[in-house]
């Protein structure tokens, strides 16, 4: 479904991804790993198409289409969903307005019909109770004045309401507490599916206890310095990224 | 002699013109005369005086007259023009025409006691017991009040005796017909003790008509008293328009305000209120979506005479094309008037290179133990909030419109009647691109 390749790009002539390679295919999830400042966010921001990057070499396939050439809109189109590690507050429209209209572009561009009003809501309201969310959030302007919690599980909330093929999620896991955590993470296992990829970005291997991924990558320095099974998280969390980076010393040293 | 005398000169209106209401009455005509001395005496305002600095009011004084018209317009257009105006049935409706009041195309339902909605220029002629407070010298803020005194035509007049509800909001309705007409509106609105009211000023005009709206409104608000007032401009790309809307506040009692501007060449605002007893609450809210050469300035005052009052003042404004847009909003808190809590702000967006905002809070305060903040913004859509509504799926454009959307909807939703709420809403997504598909969505 994915397909990275020798991927190099940075921001403002400072390089931050330094050659990545990685295959996700459908049905699996990935979590990728690693200390702040590894490139974990700039790879997820940048597969979403957010501007501002510059791709100095390498490729990324999705689906068989080139993904850098598309704009972020048509590649959420495309079933791209990223769950934001700081989720924009939009005031003035309301978190219904702002899910219809998204969902609307998505069905359009999927050759469906618009929902009509009744159905939308119900739809909503089926998500919302799966994330135990409040319905008052909806007539509420998109994020402002959410809790940091509520704010994560709204983004969780866009991603059951959208359907992507391929969601990445960015530390998702950050400031939730246990219970928040554990709401979310049912959020997300309910929706591995056969048909669709779940990149988790994390720091921490906490969220990894809840959803169990098929591989673990670790990222650091802008490479992916080694990937494993599900125990790598553990190995990490007991090791410390200073353990995987001591393993790679002339990576580190380029 | 300046420019603007020269003009006036020039218009040969050495005098009052007698067809205007109240000319037999004594009072009436000596306070137009003494309005008309003034206005003589001073002339239009130029950009050498402090409070029109950014605002160029030179082109009103070059019109071919400012003389108001005495022909009535034209039947059929006016009421092609009232369809296009009104999006639903009003149970209060008074419609004036370039300044008069068009009975035909009024309806005043039915009323409950204590309350009366009638026309200024019936009062002024008749033998009711109109007081001088109508043609109140005092809220000649500036010398285009002045000319309205003396000039005006006719307006509304709303009477609520103590404790007087009125449920549906009044709504007026003046009508710009025609080119070249100047539209003198007066309207006076007297709430008395706990009595409650909306009254909604919609200026309505052919799209390039150049015709000028000199209109005063005055408001007393008696001691608990309510009134939820809201002006929506939207007159022709080619009108100038100049407004005055001055309340004085008795104790407890409320007032707000609200200011759309959605038309015109040159329009300017003043808006006022002196609390005057304790407790008083007051809010100013206004928008304006500017585009082309558009200019519309609002200035603020607010007068704090009394101890623990609040007001609060919310202005913004999206710009495109050339426009200007200007805010300056005065707060005085004067001696005693401790425990007093005001906050302002003014938030812009500029759409283009060219736009301009001068944006200026202006605080005086000689009292101490009181809470005043404002804050100010000029600046364009921020770049995380399109990224995360484009990374949902939704194109460039409609992210655009709808973060403008947005930013707008946080004054609209200020309005109290929920008619001109989703009338406004639907005004302003016209003006945006893929404004409809939003609408749709409501």
């Amino acid at each position: 479904m994915l397909s990275i390749m020798n991927l190099h790009a940075g921001i403002n002539g400072k390089d931050i991804l330094r050659g990545i390679d990685l295959e996700v295919r459908a049905g699996e999830v990935h979590a990728i790993m690693g200390p702040n400042g590894s490139g974990k966010s700039t790879l997820a921001q940048l597969l979403a198409g957010r501007d501002g990057y510059q791709v100095t070499a390498g490729s990324v396939r999705y689906l068989e289409q080139d993904l850098l050439t598309m704009p972020a809109e048509e590649r959420a189109r495309a079933g791209i969903f990223l769950a934001f590690q700081y989720p924009v507050e939009i005031p003035g429209v309301s978190n219904a307005l702002f899910l219809k209209t998204a969902l609307n572009s998505i069905r359009k561009q999927q050759g469906l019909s618009e929902l009509d009003a009744m159905d939308f809501l119900q739809l909503l309201r089926d998500k919302m109770k799966l994330l135990r969310m409040d319905e008052l959030l909806l007539p509420r302007a998109v994020n402002e004045g959410f809790s940091g919690g509520e704010k994560k599980r709204n983004e969780v909330l866009q991603m059951a309401v959208l359907e992507p093929k391929l969601a990445i999620l960015d530390e998702t896991d950050s400031g939730l507490d246990i219970d928040a955590l554990k709401i979310v993470a049912d959020g997300v296992n309910g929706m591995r599916d056969p048909q669709r990829a779940i990149v988790l970005v994390t720091h921490y291997q906490r969220l990894l206890e809840f959803i169990v991924p098929d591989v673990v990558h670790v990222l650091s320095q802008g490479r992916i310095v080694r990937s494993g099974k599900a125990d790598l998280a553990r190995e990490l969390e007991q090791r410390g990224y200073g353990w995987v980076e001591e393993q790679h010393p002339a990576r580190k040293a380029a | 002699m300046n420019i603007q005398l020269e003009s006036w000169e020039h218009m040969a209106l050495e005098q009052i013109p007698q067809f205007l209401a109240g000319s037999g009455v004594p009072w009436v005509s000596q306070a137009r005369q003494s309005a008309f001395e003034r206005y003589k005496a001073h002339g239009l305002p130029t950009r050498r005086e402090e409070e029109w600095k950014y605002t160029d009011v030179t082109q009103i004084g070059k019109r071919a007259s400012l003389a108001p018209d005495s022909i009535p317009p034209d039947p059929p257009s006016e009421a092609a023009l009232f369809s296009w105006a009104l999006a639903q049935e009003h149970p209060h409706l008074m419609v004036f025409v370039n300044g008069y009041y068009s009975d035909g195309l009024s309806a005043i339902g039915e009323m409950p006691d204590g309350a009366r909605l009638e026309s200024l220029a019936e009062l002024l002629d008749g033998t009711a017991e109109l007081s001088s407070e109508s043609l109140d010298a005092s809220h000649e803020h500036t010398i285009f009040g002045a000319l309205n005194t003396a000039l005006a035509t006719d307006g509304a007049v709303l009477h609520l005796a103590a404790g007087t509800v009125l449920q549906d909001p009044v709504y007026l309705l003046f009508i710009a017909s025609g080119h070249g007409t100047a539209i003198y509106p007066r309207n006076l609105i007297v709430v008395g003790e706990g009595a409650r009211a909306t009254v909604i000023e919609h200026y309505f005009g052919m799209i390039d008509a150049h015709h000028f709206t000199d209109t005063l409104t005055q408001i007393k608000l008696a001691a608990g008293a309510e009134l939820q007032h809201c002006k929506l401009l939207q007159e022709g790309n080619a009108s100038f328009h100049v407004a005055g809307i001055h309340a004085e506040q008795a104790a407890h009692s409320r007032f707000g305000s609200q200011s759309f501007a959605l038309g015109s060449r040159l329009a300017r605002n003043d808006i006022t209120s002196r609390l005057n007893g304790p407790e008083c609450q007051c809010e100013f809210d206004g928008l304006y979506l500017l585009d082309g050469k558009q200019h519309v300035d609002h200035h603020t005052r607010i007068d704090h005479l009394a101890p623990s009052c609040t007001s609060r003042e919310y202005y913004r404004g999206i710009l495109d094309g050339e426009s200007h847009g200007v805010f300056n909003g005065k707060v005085i808190v004067h001696p005693h008037a401790i425990k007093t809590d005001a906050h302002q702000s003014n938030r812009n967006l500029l759409l283009s290179r060219e736009a301009e905002v001068d944006t200026k809070p202006q605080l005086e305060i000689f009292a101490d133990d009181v809470r005043c903040t404002h804050g100010a913004t000029v600046g364009q859509l921020d770049d995380d909030s399109l990224f995360y509504l484009r990374s949902r799926g939704i194109d460039a454009d409609s992210a655009h419109s709808l973060l403008l959307y947005g930013f707008a909807n946080d004054i609209i939703a200020r309005v109290a009647d929920p008619g001109m709420r989703t009338r406004i809403e639907h005004l302003v997504l016209d003006r945006l691109p893929q404004g409809e598909q939003i609408k749709e969505l409501l």
